[in-house]
């Protein structure tokens, strides 16, 4: 039933291995897998489904769709995290996150640009409030941001990548 | 038990006993008492999402908390209330809210009179909702041929997911999304007929509200019957007739295939049959087929092919040991193209005009009958299945006071069979059937004890039964679930199976559990009635071994020659497919 991105089962075999095969590291497996294709792949949660013993293709999509951190859609190269939390949101968050959404032409909606570079996620708090407002670039802390600097920050990311 | 085991709490104050049931709600109802539930099943383990079993407990030092009885295990000296102010707070507060997130268009729904949402909600007195309508509506899955779901009507209790994890090991359905977004659906919200769901209907049949039902026929069935040009000839499964009646309040087990044929002339179908009569048939086959085997040691050990939901997970999730099936069409698609063949001739109808409805304790078979090897010139054979279920409100629709019902016998010939028929409807029952015909048509001698009561049973899922055919020792495993099987199929591949022959049935305890029945998910005893009720036929009837059943006898003089003969193949017997491509595990 293959659809959507092509998976490398052998790939899955050696997380799953890695793991002994045990549903308990589901969780693990799941990260381990998100990294290899930068989200879920539908074909690879129904493999890792059928392959584990207690687990079906719908248990292992309910803990895909149960855990925030999972993406069933197919993230950017430069996955972008805004900080909406308290001291993000009183110090600004919205407009730096409408900056974004213009810049990058996403819809309402709408998680990764239309040429797969970047993805956008709305956080609730990473932790760095002395720094408000945040976003994260690939890990990369920015820290008190407006919507002037997100655009330079992504104009700059978009040249390197032309 | 020992006086030491043997403690003591307190129920509405009166010293109830206990020993190992699992939690208190168990001990409440053993003392003849109940509070409410949706999600506890006793065949599932619990799982305390509904919180409608709540009860009050005093500890033996002072200290009073609010639990749910389902989770909780028994303790010695605790004093239990089920029914205080606070306890009856919490159940209506609990009601409105899953009302407020429920259709509620009860009286067009399928369940409506059979909801224990409903029921509650009535004897709870909820008259007023404090919370907002549901607004936002799931298109209802229909895809299915067995099942509907409406997850609209869903509580979120979980049975079904239950069901299908513990009893079939396959959990079609899980829950998805988190809060309240939470849903009950197959992988990635696809549709019930496209995913690798076996039809077996045990999430149907645990249930509490509308959310998973059966497809209906019975309007189908309806218009074939009003229309005068076609006859309507109709066959019921041994398990319907020992269930039938609790949707009338009669008892459990009581058999009812009397007042069934009665009903069925009421209602006007024109010929009434028995698959009783084609369970004989299948033995004839069956029995033949795997002396056959023994005999060559090939595709040992034969595997028995009544059970449709059984039939698709070999095909879709094992289709490397198709080989071990009995290629046997199950008792309902073997009765069903004699009749096509026999009948339009003597009738003097055309084939066109001849319309075989078949009763059936069983959502799978609805699938079983659209099979397209049971085709023949591109028509089925059976035209329409309808469950127990549906008979019974058929019965009702056509206002017919079922129990003051006079006793009538069905037509012949199709309709004499054998006490080897009947036990079909109960886990064990092919396989006891199977051995009475093969013993005696490999030593050509007379089995004085037809009795093999050592493969019966609806509680032990899994049982190994030796059989000496004259010095020829035999090992028959009955499993009833497919979890179970699964267990026996992974033992062939390993190469430690010691049987010659696995009788599966995916219901817990077979066909009188089956996804049709009348509904009795909340009391686990009542299997065991009704196989009960199906023993008890068989020790009455004076043939009790399927290969001397005369009407059977005639049958192949007359039209199949002999088991496993040319005809006998052509008509009785079929072939699986490789259903691989396209299920889940065909991922490469």
């Amino acid at each position: 039933m293959s659809v959507g991105t092509s998976i490398d089962t052998r790939k899955l075999d050696e997380i799953m291995e890695s793991y002994d095969y045990n549903k308990s590291n589901l969780i693990a497996i799941l990260q381990k897998v998100q990294e290899v294709y930068r989200y879920l792949p539908e074909d690879a949660m129904i493999y890792i489904g059928t392959k584990m013993e207690g687990l079906s293709p719908a248990t292992v999509f309910g803990v895909a769709t149960f855990y925030a951190q999972f993406s069933l859609e197919p993230k950017g190269k430069y996955e972008i995290r805004v900080c909406d939390g308290t001291a993000c949101h009183v110090r600004g968050s919205m407009p730096v996150l409408n900056a974004i959404r213009n810049k990058l032409n996403l819809k309402e909606g709408q998680v990764t640009s239309d040429n797969g570079l970047f993805s956008l996620e709305i956080v609730s708090c990473l932790g760095a409030c002395g720094l408000a407002p945040v976003c994260v670039v690939n890990n990369k802390v920015y820290p008190q941001m407006t919507s002037d600097a997100i655009s330079t920050i992504l104009d700059t990311l978009i040249k390197e990548e032309a | 038990m020992t006086e030491e085991n043997k403690k003591t709490l307190f129920i509405e104050g009166k010293e109830v006993e206990f020993t190992d049931e699992p939690n208190l709600l168990e001990v409440i109802r053993k003392a003849g008492m109940n509070v409410p539930t949706f999600c506890y099943r006793p065949d599932l383990t619990s799982f305390g999402a509904c919180r409608m079993c709540v009860v009050e407990v005093e500890y033996p030092n002072g200290r009073k908390m609010i639990n749910s009885s389902c989770t909780m295990p028994p303790e010695a000296g605790i004093k239990v209330s089920l029914n205080t102010a606070r306890t009856r707070r919490i159940r209506k507060t609990v009601l409105e809210l899953l009302l407020a997130n429920h259709d509620r268009k009860c009286l067009t729904c399928e369940r409506s009179g059979n909801c224990e949402l409903q029921q509650y909600a009535e004897e709870y007195g909820i008259r007023e909702i404090r919370y907002a309508d549901k607004t936002d509506f799931l298109p209802i899955d229909d895809s299915s041929p067995s099942l509907v779901r409406d997850p609209n009507k869903c509580i979120l209790c979980g049975a079904c997911v239950r069901a299908c994890t513990e009893f079939q090991g396959h959990s079609v359905l899980g829950f998805a999304n988190r809060g309240s977004k939470t849903v009950v659906q197959p992988m990635n919200g696809r549709p019930l007929g496209q995913v690798d769901c076996v039809n077996c209907g045990q999430c149907v049949a645990v249930c509490p509200t509308g959310a998973l039902t059966i497809k209906s026929d019975i309007e189908n069935v309806w218009k074939e019957i009003t229309n005068p040009n076609k006859k309507v000839v109709v066959q019921m499964a041994p398990a319907t007739r020992v269930a039938i009646g609790e949707m009338f309040g009669l008892e459990p087990g009581e058999n009812s295939i009397g007042k069934m044929n009665a009903a069925l002339r009421k209602i006007g179908f024109d010929l009434i049959f028995d698959t009783n009569f084609s369970a004989d048939l299948t033995i004839m086959e069956e029995a033949s087929e795997f002396l056959g085997r023994l005999k060559s040691g090939e595709n040992l050990p034969l595997f028995t092919s009544c059970c449709p939901a059984w039939i698709k997970y070999i095909e879709t999730a094992h289709p490397e040991m198709l080989n071990h099936l009995s290629t046997c069409k199950s008792p309902m698609s073997m009765l069903s193209p004699v009749l096509v063949d026999l009948l339009p001739q003597k009738l003097g109808i055309e084939r066109e005009n001849l319309v075989v409805v078949a009763i059936m304790p069983c959502t799978a078979k609805k699938y079983e009958c659209k099979r397209d090897d049971l085709m023949r010139n591109g028509k089925a054979d059976t035209d329409f299945v309808i469950t127990t279920q549906e008979l019974g409100r058929m019965i009702k629709e056509a206002g017919i006071n079922f129990n003051s019902l006079e006793p009538e016998p069905n037509d012949t010939p199709f309709g004499e069979y054998t006490g080897a028929g009947t036990i079909f409807g109960a886990s064990g029952g092919v396989a006891e059937a199977a051995v009475r015909t093969a013993y005696e048509f490999a030593t050509g001698e007379t089995l004085e004890n037809v009795d093999i009561k050592d493969l019966r049973g609806t509680t032990n899922r899994c049982r190994d039964v030796e059989i000496d055919i004259k010095g020829t020792k035999v090992i028959v495993r009955v499993v009833s679930t497919l979890k179970e099987a699964e267990k026996s199929l992974q033992e062939i591949k390993n190469g430690t199976a010691k049987f010659h022959m696995l009788e599966v049935m995916a219901c817990p305890g077979g066909c009188i559990n089956g996804g049709g029945q009348p509904r009795s998910c909340d009391n686990s005893k009542i299997k065991a009635e009704r196989a009960k009720g199906l023993y008890k036929e068989d020790a009455e009837l004076p043939l009790r071994k399927s290969h001397i059943n005369p009407s059977i006898k005639k049958l192949y003089d007359e039209y199949l020659e002999k088991p496993n003969s040319h005809k006998a193949h052509e008509i009785l017997h079929t072939v699986y497919k490789d259903k691989l491509a396209g299920s889940y595990k065909d991922i490469k």
